[in-house]
């Protein structure tokens, strides 16, 4: 290889995610305190079991594991019979019990995969385990009186999460941010978590690495972290794979390391050396004996799975004849999908790709001008029963879309908002007749020409009677008519 | 006024029905004994006057109320309701101290009751107050109290055995009929012994952990100290049962006949008639003591004697007991006492302004030289690579202790007799130069913790003038037959002369003028301490 090649054809990454999902129960982890703990004061949902006050004991929330053994069955992955908890050993003032209760040796979930489409076309990555532990406290560096503290707030202590690790499969940025992504949607799909990277519902952190392309060994890898949107993600493991190209072209060594990922600079910084592993002294907790998952339990759980993003996909397209592109960005958005189900459930003789139309354009682009409260106000028959009077030539597309829009902000009722507004198409044919017969009189060049054979004038014709008539004219019968007289008197 | 005192609880539950006694007079009586004795016995770490009172005045109080609605009301208040108990001090009662007998927790006051708590206020028992305890349970002679030992009342120059050391001397000098102790290795059954009282390690998962300070979390029980079987089955009936928030904790029904052990010494006895006992050879062990090895085998003789068969068994993987003991033990100790770390409780340094060293200083600081042997010996034994040879190995030799105890199930037997220690309460500070010296005392006891079994220590008799410890084991949740056999060994011994003995220098403990245990250990403490690197 010479360096005049481009560095990607030169090097392959090699990239390793691990996500930290908090799961969506009512209460934490291991106690009884809420999880509604989002701009609450701090150290205001907080009790003994997950202060770790001495002599307290876990109890384990059943929701959680319900949800991470769902996300094993929604990845395909096997589902573990036995179950134990393991402590995984530190100190750090966040983690109030010097420990951290986890799972090492048998996941819920282990060998799973994910599968979602790239710009490359569809990718498999495989997922090593999806195991359940507890969050840690936050601390907070702050000056109180002049001098530099640091504070805790134990609100977050105890809340219940999922860690999710793949396999070293991910290749480029773009198929690390896609699998993240389709991984965000499952879990809001299954309902586990709302997976808000904002908020720090859903942490991604990588692990990369590169390799001279056709080298078995993996490189040194380095552990990026601070990624806070699906697109810092992938433009944090883009730098990072570009930073260590560089870096490996000029002779240097990587180091294994935690870089963050700085978002107004656009690059990754240290955070600090990783030089050996941690040893964590893992071993099985001893205050919860293992859980049994029986099969009664894990069918129950598998048979309330909802449609799954993928198996939704293949349902849009094959089944009800939608794009890819369509099918996509409906499986992406759960209230755009449930209105465009609720529109093909209230009448389904009208054609689903119509509706998928009406969903992702008019629909997508309203909600998405923030006119906040109109998204829930749609109702979902309504829409069917204006792409209805849109089919049957009741009503035209350009006035459709107007009252679209009016029931968007108001919600008021389909048929209402078309009689208020005078948008019943003119489909009588006595009412057409006199426009018709007004604009053929006005306009006697253009009959002149069309009899002539310049066929074309017609549509201009066509034009003057829907002007006649304020648009309220079905076009398609107007140009039958205009046909059918101007042809006739020949 | 008869002495109060020395009334049984099984005695006080029924005068206190009859209308003959009030728990405030019986509350003041113990009280009185507590504090005028504890100068020199240092048994107690806190005693919670005040709180006892009124708790005793709600006793009285409800008494009266179920005398006027009648026998059924009567019938179902707890024998307790009124009776004193006394708590180790690593049990929690809200708005009172858990020190568990460490500077680290000190000032710490727990926000919460443990199960153990919130059942003994429901059965309406009176809380006296906490007692003494090796630190966080760590040893076997409550000398590794941060707040100074406690004496044997039976020879105040002698340990009272530990670490619920506290709570044995406290029953046995009468201060309370009952008291909770735990047990990880033998902590309360060798105190029991050495305090010539009963004490009983129920089965592991009998009795809630929530809210009892941690040691060693698959081997802690929590169990009652008294001066007789039948008051031992009531305070056991009171705190055992399925708590919620015990996951370990068995969803196995308490017995209701542990409140109704036979009264008649005629009755119990025949429950003897019959009775298979095990005796496992392996543990009349070397330097056991020849007068402790001749009082059990007198006791086990006696038995036989009152129509029990008695087969001599071996349980081969007792000499792996202790080995592999201090492996776990202090394993799941060094990660249930990582919490102590001064950031939200206790005893905190926060000298060095920076949060690592803090630890180091807080922890250095705060825990004993005992607590920390165990603290690096666990961490050890966790260590990456180290796990397999250490923790893992001893967990399958814990199965194979498990095993053996099956097996005599399994043959039949109904109960194992056995000493409880190898040797009488020895003398303050000859064993704490010697950590391995002071586990011996419990190779008799922990191999029962490391099988989950319940076991007893009831008195029998005394050697050189100290108390003997018969040590009787059960199958799983036997704690029933167990006490019935226990109460057997009373009613065929009613009459031994020991069984009148008081012990032989509670007396002196009336004297102010009698040095404070403390003040003994410092005298002894000061001529060693130097050159010693682990001394506090
Ligand atoms: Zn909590």
């Amino acid at each position: 290889m010479t360096a005049a090649e481009p560095a990607a054809s030169r090097y392959e990454a090699v990239i390793g995610i691990e996500i930290h999902c908090q799961l969506k129960t009512v209460s934490k982890m291991f106690c009884g305190c809420s999880t509604e703990i989002d701009g609450a004061a701090p150290n205001s949902h907080c009790c003994p079991v997950c202060l770790g006050l001495p002599g307290v004991l876990p109890t384990i929330n059943k929701k959680a594991v319900e949800f991470v053994i769902a996300t094993g069955f929604a990845i395909e992955a096997k589902v573990a019979t036995t179950t134990r908890w393991d402590r995984k050993n530190y100190f750090y003032p966040d983690l109030p019990k010097g420990y951290q209760i986890s799972q090492y040796q048998l996941p819920l979930a282990a060998e799973g995969r994910l599968t979602f489409d790239t710009s490359d076309g569809p990718f498999t990555v495989c997922v090593r385990r999806a195991h359940l532990e507890e969050d840690t406290g936050r601390l907070i560096h702050a000056e109180l009186d002049g001098r530099r503290v640091s504070l805790i707030d134990f609100n977050r202590s105890g809340m219940p999460l999922m860690e999710i690790v793949t396999e070293p499969d991910i290749r480029t940025a773009e198929q690390a941010r896609r699998y993240a992504e389709e991984l965000r949607l499952l879990m809001q799909t299954i309902g586990a978590s709302d997976a808000e990277m904002e908020n720090g519902q859903m942490r991604v952190e990588a692990n990369v690495s590169i390799r001279p392309r056709g080298q078995e060994a993996f490189g040194t890898r380095v552990e990026v972290k601070n990624m806070n949107s699906m697109r810092a993600v992938e433009r944090a493991i883009a730098f990072e794979i570009e930073r260590q190209t560089v870096a490996v072209d000029a002779g240097e060594k990587i180091h294994m390391e935690t870089r963050g990922w700085d978002e107004a600079r656009q690059s990754t910084y240290h955070m600090r050396p990783k030089e050996e592993e941690n040893d964590y002294r893992y071993f099985p907790e001893p205050d919860l004996p293992p859980l049994l998952t029986s099969p009664e339990w894990l069918a129950e759980i598998k048979a309330r799975l909802p449609e799954l993003p993928s198996a939704r996909r293949r349902r849009y397209r094959d089944e009800q004849g939608l794009s890819a592109y369509d099918a996509d960005v409906l499986v992406n958005d759960a209230t755009a999908a449930a209105l465009f189900e609720g529109a093909v459930a209230a009448d389904p003789a009208v054609p689903p790709k119509l509706l998928a139309n009406w969903v992702t354009g008019e629909y997508m682009r309203l909600a998405k001008g923030g006119e906040g409260s109109g998204a829930a106000a749609v109702d979902p028959a309504e829409l069917a029963a204006l792409v209805e009077l849109v089919v049957d030539g009741s009503i035209s597309g350009t006035n459709a879309k107007e009252v679209f829009a009016e029931h968007f902000a108001t919600g008021r009722g389909v048929s209402s908002i078309v009689k208020a507004r005078g948008f019943e198409q003119i489909s009588d044919a006595g009412a057409l007749g006199t426009a018709i017969d007004t604009v053929l009189a006005a306009n006697p060049a253009a009959v002149a020409d069309y009899r002539a054979g310049k066929a074309e004038v017609l549509g201009f014709l066509v034009g003057q009677v829907m002007k006649a008539t304020r648009g309220q004219a079905n076009a398609g019968m107007v140009q039958n008519a205009l046909r059918e007289r101007l042809d006739k008197a020949e | 006024m008869p002495d109060f005192t020395r009334l049984h609880a099984h005695e006080m539950s029924r005068l206190l029905r009859a209308g003959e006694i009030s728990s405030r007079a019986l509350t003041e009586a113990h009280l009185a004994a507590a504090e005028r004795q504890n100068g020199a016995l240092n048994a107690w770490l806190t005693i919670y006057r005040a709180d006892a009172i009124a708790q005793a005045g709600a006793a009285d109080a409800r008494i009266a109320e179920a005398r006027r609605a009648g026998p059924a009301a009567l019938a179902a208040l707890h024998p307790l309701c009124g009776v004193p108990v006394a708590l180790k001090d690593l049990v929690s009662v809200k708005g009172g101290q858990a020190t568990a007998g460490s500077k680290i927790l000190r000032g710490y006051i727990a926000p919460f009751d443990s199960t153990v708590t919130a059942r003994l206020r429901e059965a309406g028992a009176v809380i006296l107050g906490k007692t003494n305890m090796d630190e966080f349970a760590m040893g076997s002679s409550t000398e590794h109290s941060a707040y100074g030992p406690t004496a044997n009342p039976w020879d105040l120059t002698r340990v009272p055995g530990g670490s619920s050391g506290g709570s044995a001397a406290a029953v046995a000098s009468y201060h309370t009929p009952l008291a909770i102790g735990t047990d990880t290795g033998g902590s309360i059954r060798q105190p029991a012994s050495m305090c010539g009282i009963v004490g009983l390690k129920p089965t592991y998962g009998r009795v809630s952990r929530f809210g009892i300070v941690a040691f060693a979390s698959s081997l802690d029980q929590i169990g009652p100290l008294a001066r007789d079987a039948r008051d031992a089955a009531l305070l056991l009936h009171a705190v055992a049962g399925r708590d919620e928030r015990d996951a370990t904790s068995a969803p196995i029904p308490v017995p209701v006949e542990l409140l109704s052990l036979p009264e008649s010494d005629d009755e119990a006895a025949s429950y003897l008639k019959g009775l298979r006992i095990a005796l496992p050879r392996e543990y009349f062990v070397e330097g056991m003591e020849p007068g402790v090895a001749a009082r059990i085998r007198e006791a086990v003789a006696a038995m036989e004697a009152a129509g029990a068969t008695v087969d001599e068994v071996s349980l081969p993987h007792t000499d792996y007991g202790l080995a592999s003991y201090y492996i776990i033990a202090p394993a799941e100790a060094s990660s249930n006492l990582a919490r102590y770390d001064g950031v939200r409780y206790g005893f905190s340094d926060r000298s060095s302004g920076e949060f690592i060293a803090d630890y180091l200083r807080t922890r250095g600081g705060g825990f004993g030289p005992e607590v920390k042997r165990r603290i690096m010996l666990g961490t050890y034994a966790l260590s990456a690579g180290y796990y397999d040879a250490y923790y893992l190995k001893a967990q399958k030799v814990r199965t194979l202790i498990k095993a053996d105890f099956d097996a005599v199930w399994a043959a039949g037997f109904d109960a194992i007799c056995a000493p409880t220690s190898p040797t009488v309460a020895f003398p303050l500070g000859a064993r704490t130069e010697d950590p391995v010296a002071m586990y011996l005392s419990d190779a008799c006891t922990l191999p029962i913790n490391m099988a989950g079994l319940p076991g007893a220590a009831i008195p029998a008799g005394l050697s050189e003038g100290l108390p003997v410890g018969l040590q009787i084991v059960g199958a799983p949740w036997s704690e029933l037959s167990m006490l019935r056999l226990a109460r057997a060994y009373e009613g065929i011994t009613a009459r031994a002369p020991w069984r009148a003995l008081e012990p032989a220098e509670l007396h002196l403990t009336d004297d102010p003028t009698t040095p404070s245990p403390v003040g003994r250990r410092q005298r002894t403490a000061s001529a060693s301490a130097e050159g010693s690197g682990v001394q506090a």
